[in-house]
């Protein structure tokens, strides 16, 4: 079974870190993604950009593009793509594509400070 | 992290909402910061034994609140009961509290708490001092080391800065569209002044006027994320981390000004860069541009040059001669010309510059440009001269310092020439 973890902090206190001390908290993570790594076990890890870069695309009809997190409690968190794309417009593009093929609810949109690609076989 | 180090940074990071807020109640800025700072002991005491609350701005109203009116009532049974002016809102139930706290009223109470300290008659540097002692929650002692100069000047021009703002009248009704707008580019503005506050330090003393900057990103984004579809807000956010992004690479061992064509690129902090680069992206969709916007996209083709070369000239100066006709200032006309010289030559640069002599000819950066570009067209006894000029209107020892690394390069270039010559004969 494939397991998502999830990562919740406040991103102000995180965003406070000086560059040594985030070098510091991301080395010991390394570790632990390391041993992961090697045994074949780690999927896609990403380290997103602060809220204040997220873009929401509700998917009414017609879809609604807002800037901002997605910031409504009703709905819950159900899967997440990771895309290559040029720039904001054409991930919003992608999402629009997505939000076509399954109308309802929203895609919140995130850059992607920090990527591997990670080494799971399934 | 220790107990202690959470209820600090939750402090720190409720501190606009819960003293907006406050302000709101009681309608008098030194009530509303003892409240909260009553708050803050009880939170001292409360919460490491009973547990964070689930929302820490909310407890800090409450409970400041319910202070303050306790404090009114104890000194109401020496002195006249107060107005009903004096504490407003104290019907409210306190269940609406909670509720409101979720709506977009305290958006416009931290605006509101930020907009006090642009008062115009305030001049700059007290609207700074006041933010960041009221908003920011930085100490008097704090705010005086990054502005040099001592605690009780500190503190007194933060008393004066007080009392004007109080004199003047907090605007407490809700504010329309138009005022809502101009709020927020007076406040946009004041913390653009925080950070040059910060930024325009010399070598010696940019370690210690880095909070500033750091305070003025903190506070950009927490504009932004109050107003998420203001362009101009994103582009103030990004123009704050691209420049500062660069400040490991800005000053030498010794403290000298390093120019960003000299820069250790691998000194820049690529997290600042990113978090910029996706912002500016984000305005660029609204189609509203403006001044912050122009400035940051500016800096985003520096940040996006891997090396000095690879910098994207022509596409800069067409970004300044848009801001140039949005905010035309000799300054920017100078900025451009920078751009110019390194796409149409030093000649063109120059003629672009000589209309500016005379507003700019107390302006060290207008004879240290035009140095550059005279020794660049070896008009060397010109370049001289200018920079000389420079030197005399250096703002600190690391801007004369600088200017005198052209002048020496320029002496060594002649004796070179003269030695070559000298040969040839």
């Amino acid at each position: 079974m494939l397991y998502a973890i999830l990562c919740y902090h406040d991103e102000d206190f995180v965003g406070s870190w000086t560059r040594e001390q985030d070098a510091a908290v991301m080395t010991k993570l390394a570790v632990v993604q390391d041993k992961l790594k090697k045994q074949g076990r780690l999927g896609p890890v990403a380290r997103l950009l602060p809220t204040t870069a997220a873009t929401t695309l509700r998917k009414d009809d017609p879809p609604v593009v807002l800037d901002g997190p997605y910031a409504e409690t009703k709905e819950q968190l159900l899967g997440f793509y990771v895309v290559d794309c040029e720039s904001l417009d054409q991930a919003i593009e992608v999402a629009r594509d997505l939000g076509a093929a399954n109308p309802g609810g929203a895609y919140e949109i995130r850059p992607v400070g920090l990527f591997n690609p990670g080494s799971v076989r399934t | 992290m220790t107990d202690t180090a959470w209820i600090d940074a939750a402090l720190t990071s409720a501190r606009p909402q819960a003293v907006g807020a406050l302000l709101r109640y009681f309608r008098n800025l030194d009530t509303a910061e003892e409240a909260f700072q009553n708050a803050c002991l009880r939170a001292l005491k409360s919460w490491p034994q009973n547990g964070p609350p689930r929302d820490a701005a909310a407890w800090l109203i409450m409970v400041g609140r319910n202070a303050a009116i306790d404090e009114v009532r104890r000194t109401s049974k020496q002195q006249a009961l107060p107005e009903d002016e004096a504490i407003s809102d104290l019907d409210d139930a306190e269940d609406a509290l909670a509720e409101r706290l979720d709506g977009s009223h305290y958006r416009d109470d931290i605006l509101r708490l930020l907009f006090i300290c642009c008062h115009p008659d305030l001049p700059a540097t007290q609207q700074i001092a006041l933010a960041l002692r009221i908003v920011s929650g930085l100490t008097v002692k704090q705010i005086a080391r990054a502005f040099l100069v001592s605690e009780a000047a500190m503190e007194q021009r933060i008393t004066r800065a007080k009392a004007r703002v109080a004199d003047a009248g907090v605007p407490f009704e809700t504010p329309g569209a138009v005022e809502r707008s101009e709020r927020l580019s007076a406040v946009a503005a004041m913390i653009y002044l925080i950070f040059n506050e910060g930024y325009s330090a010399s070598g010696d003393t940019s370690e210690i006027r880095k909070p500033l900057c750091e305070e003025a990103i903190r506070l950009a984004r927490l504009l932004l994320r109050l107003f998420q579809s203001e362009p101009e807000i994103m582009g103030l956010t990004a123009l704050l981390l691209l420049q500062h992004a660069r400040a490991a690479a800005r000053f030498d061992a010794s403290g000298e000004l390093v120019l960003l064509d000299d820069q250790d690129r691998r000194l820049w902090n690529e997290k600042m860069i990113a978090e910029g680069l996706a912002l500016i992206d984000k305005a660029m969709r609204h189609r509203r541009s403006g001044p912050y916007q122009l400035q940051a996209a500016i800096a985003a083709l520096h940040a996006r040059a891997a090396r000095p070369v690879d910098t994207d000239w022509a596409q800069i100066d067409l970004l300044y001669g848009t801001l140039e006709i949005m905010q035309p200032s000799p300054v920017v006309t100078l900025n451009r010309a920078v751009a110019v010289s390194k796409v149409r030559g030093a000649e063109a640069a120059l003629e672009m510059i000589e209309p500016l002599g005379e507003r700019l000819s107390n302006y060290f950066h207008f004879f240290g440009v035009r140095g550059a570009f005279l020794m660049q067209l070896g008009r060397n006894e010109e370049a001289r001269v200018a920079f000389d000029r420079a030197i005399a209107l250096a703002n600190t020892s690391a801007e004369a310092a600088h200017i005198r690394m052209h002048l020496d390069r320029l002496i060594r270039d002649n004796e070179l020439r003269n030695a070559k010559t000298g040969k040839g004969k």
